[in-house]
């Protein structure tokens, strides 16, 4: 074919460490189990596959990226003619089945093991591409290679950025172990960040990506860590007498709220991200805790109990102008704020059950998005589409996400295991 | 530390072929951010494999004779203080026991001990972590009034995280409102 020939400009960022593969590991399953009114109905043919190739999976990890979005809809392809270029495509048929949009690609296998993935976006409607690339990829990268196509589409479909090649942390419980880690945002690909035999929690990434400070017990009691995620090194960030928690970085990553007993109860203090510069935030005599910005930098949010219940306020990183935020129930808990400000995500208790809320900051309107009765952690996704949340399935800590109309949910869980905590990175 | 760097992304634009007469020069710009790098997988410091292997009711072999709070029949043996649900008064039935601590405080200067509080496991983990303090805080503050050094006793909290008892009875819960004293030389 022609268009072989003047492909490319290439960036060719093949590294030494290629040879550092992901293993292949258990499985998560990810379920929708709703879906929104209108969503965009999208034919995503299997791509054409070169032997031994990983099209099959390819095109599947791409379809359940843009389910879980709740933005989109897939159209049934079983039974139909599989076109791998434009001119096969016969858009009378596709459009019958009721598609806006059509994606086709193929995977070509290259020397090495390597592969190359193509993909097109067509607009169905007017018959024109809307968008086509080519990947070149080893054999560990397929997923991240299908998780930028979903994110492609997304955006080019939605006018939104799509979040399927960010990354998200979580913990998981193992028999008596607890591991730290860090996975693709559908829960996959996850690598270990730190291993022990006592609880990790909280953890927060730090606003480029880079570090992650959390809690762990290892030595006795609470105390704040920041790790490296590029080589791994770790510091201690708080380690004062008493209970050291609940880390949240501030939008320009230099400092962090934290959760301090060293003079009284749990109290909020800003400290420098090297652990120097300690300040009390605010003054009580009642819990504080659970700190997070607004990404405006303008606000710190948290959990404070000095109504009588547990309840969501916020103050000025100046520690003025504390002002309550939620007033629906007695238990209202673990603050986050949407990337663009107007949104606040937290877990209420309502008659026993604990699950995921969205607050509009303007107007107090609210919406329960989830039917579990044990959510925990809600952290919004850096595109503000989906939170990421923990909840409990016959007694196991699974991880879910939610779209912000509460009509899609899907959830990344490993059989046997327990994850909590879960953060979604930048 | 070994520095891991995952294999990124080799990106090209598929354009459009000629028969189609159609590109996307958009396409190149939003292809750019390939990979990110990944996080390494490691373990940092040595004490993260660590364990403390500590436990609060564990007597110690080879402590010297006559320990009074090794004796299961002296009161300095119990260590627990259990709290009432979303409680955290110290009460009644447990002055005796915390007096007597105080009272072994106030005549071992030296010794030192972690009071460990704990909840029950509904709700949020950060803030089940501020009740267990603010239930090791109630034994500290009665330790204080006696005379108890502050540099003799540290209030830490589990919150959640070291359940004593794993079911999801009231009984369990109950059971996991707690605060142990544990002497620093244990």
């Amino acid at each position: 074919m022609r268009f072989l020939t003047h492909f490319f400009f290439r960036m060719l960022l093949t590294l030494a460490a290629c040879v550092f593969g992901l293993q292949a590991r258990a499985a998560l399953e990810i379920q929708v189990t709703g879906g929104a009114a209108s969503r965009i109905p999208v034919a995503l043919i299997p791509f054409q596959a070169a032997p031994g190739s990983p099209a099959p999976e390819l095109t599947g990890i791409i379809g359940q990226d843009l389910l879980r979005s709740g933005l989109i809809s897939l159209v049934g392809t079983a039974g139909s003619q599989r076109p791998y270029e434009p001119a096969q495509i016969d858009y009378g048929v596709w459009r019958g089945k009721g598609a806006d949009a059509i994606v086709i690609g193929q995977v070509i296998g290259q020397p090495g093991g390597r592969f190359e993935v193509r993909f097109r976006l067509m607009d169905a409607v007017r018959q024109t591409q809307l968008t086509g690339l080519s990947f070149n990829v080893g054999p560990d990268q397929w997923r991240a290679a299908a998780h930028k196509i979903a994110d492609i589409i997304y955006e080019k479909l939605t006018g939104i950025p799509g979040v399927f090649s960010t990354r998200i942390a979580y913990v998981q419980k193992r028999g008596a172990q607890f591991e730290l880690r860090v996975a693709d945002a559908d829960g996959q690909n996850w690598q270990t960040v730190v291993r022990s035999r006592e609880s990790i929690i909280s953890p927060a990434f730090s606003p480029d990506g880079q570090r992650m400070a959390y809690v762990s017990f290892e030595d006795r009691k609470p105390i704040i860590y920041v790790q490296s995620l590029r080589d791994g090194s770790r510091r201690t960030l708080a380690a004062f007498k008493g209970s050291n928690s609940a880390p949240a970085w501030s939008p320009d990553g230099r400092r962090l709220a934290v959760t301090l007993t060293r003079d009284a109860g749990s109290q909020i203090y800003l400290i420098n991200a090297d652990g120097s510069g300690v300040s009390r935030l605010i003054r009580s005599g009642a819990i504080d805790t659970e700190a997070v910005w607004s990404p405006d930098g303008q606000w710190i949010y948290f959990t404070s109990d000095r109504g009588g219940s547990p309840q969501i306020y916020r103050v000025s990183p100046g520690g003025g102008g504390v002002k309550r935020i939620t007033f629906s129930g007695g238990y209202s808990v673990s603050p986050d704020i949407s990337p663009d400000g107007k949104y606040l995500a937290y877990i209420r208790r309502d008659e026993g059950r604990f699950r995921v809320v969205l607050h509009e900051l303007a107007t107090g309107q609210e919406r329960v998005l989830t039917d579990t009765a044990h959510d925990e952690s809600p952290s919004f996704a850096p595109n503000g589409q989906l939170l990421l949340y923990a909840t409990l399935v016959n007694g196991r800590g699974v991880l879910g996400t939610v779209s912000l109309d509460g009509r899609t949910r899907a959830r990344l869980s490993e059989p046997g295991t327990d994850a909590r905590e879960p953060v979604w990175g930048p | 530390m070994k520095r891991i760097i995952l294999p990124m992304l080799v990106l090209g634009i598929l354009g459009g072929c000629e028969t189609m007469g159609v590109s996307d020069k958009e396409a190149a710009i939003e292809d750019r951010s390939a990979a990110k790098p990944a996080p390494a997988a490691a373990e940092p410091a040595p004490a993260a494999a660590a364990t403390s292997g500590m436990s609060s009711e564990q007597p110690v072999q080879g402590q010297a004779m006559g320990d009074p709070r090794k004796d299961p029949a002296n009161i300095l043996s119990k260590r627990s203080v259990y709290f009432d649900f979303d409680q955290y008064v110290v009460k009644d039935e447990y002055r005796p026991l915390v007096d007597a601590h105080a009272a072994y405080l106030n005549s071992h200067r030296n010794a030192r001990v972690a009071i460990q509080g704990n909840a029950d496991e509904r709700g949020s983990r950060e803030y089940n972590l501020a009740l267990g303090q603010k239930r090791a805080e109630a034994v500290r503050k009665a330790l204080s009034v006696t005379g108890v050094q502050d540099a003799q006793v540290e209030a830490v909290s589990f919150g959640e995280e070291k359940p004593r008892s794993t079911g999801t009875t009231e009984a369990d819960y109950a059971e996991n409102r707690r605060a142990d004293i544990v002497y620093g030389d244990e």
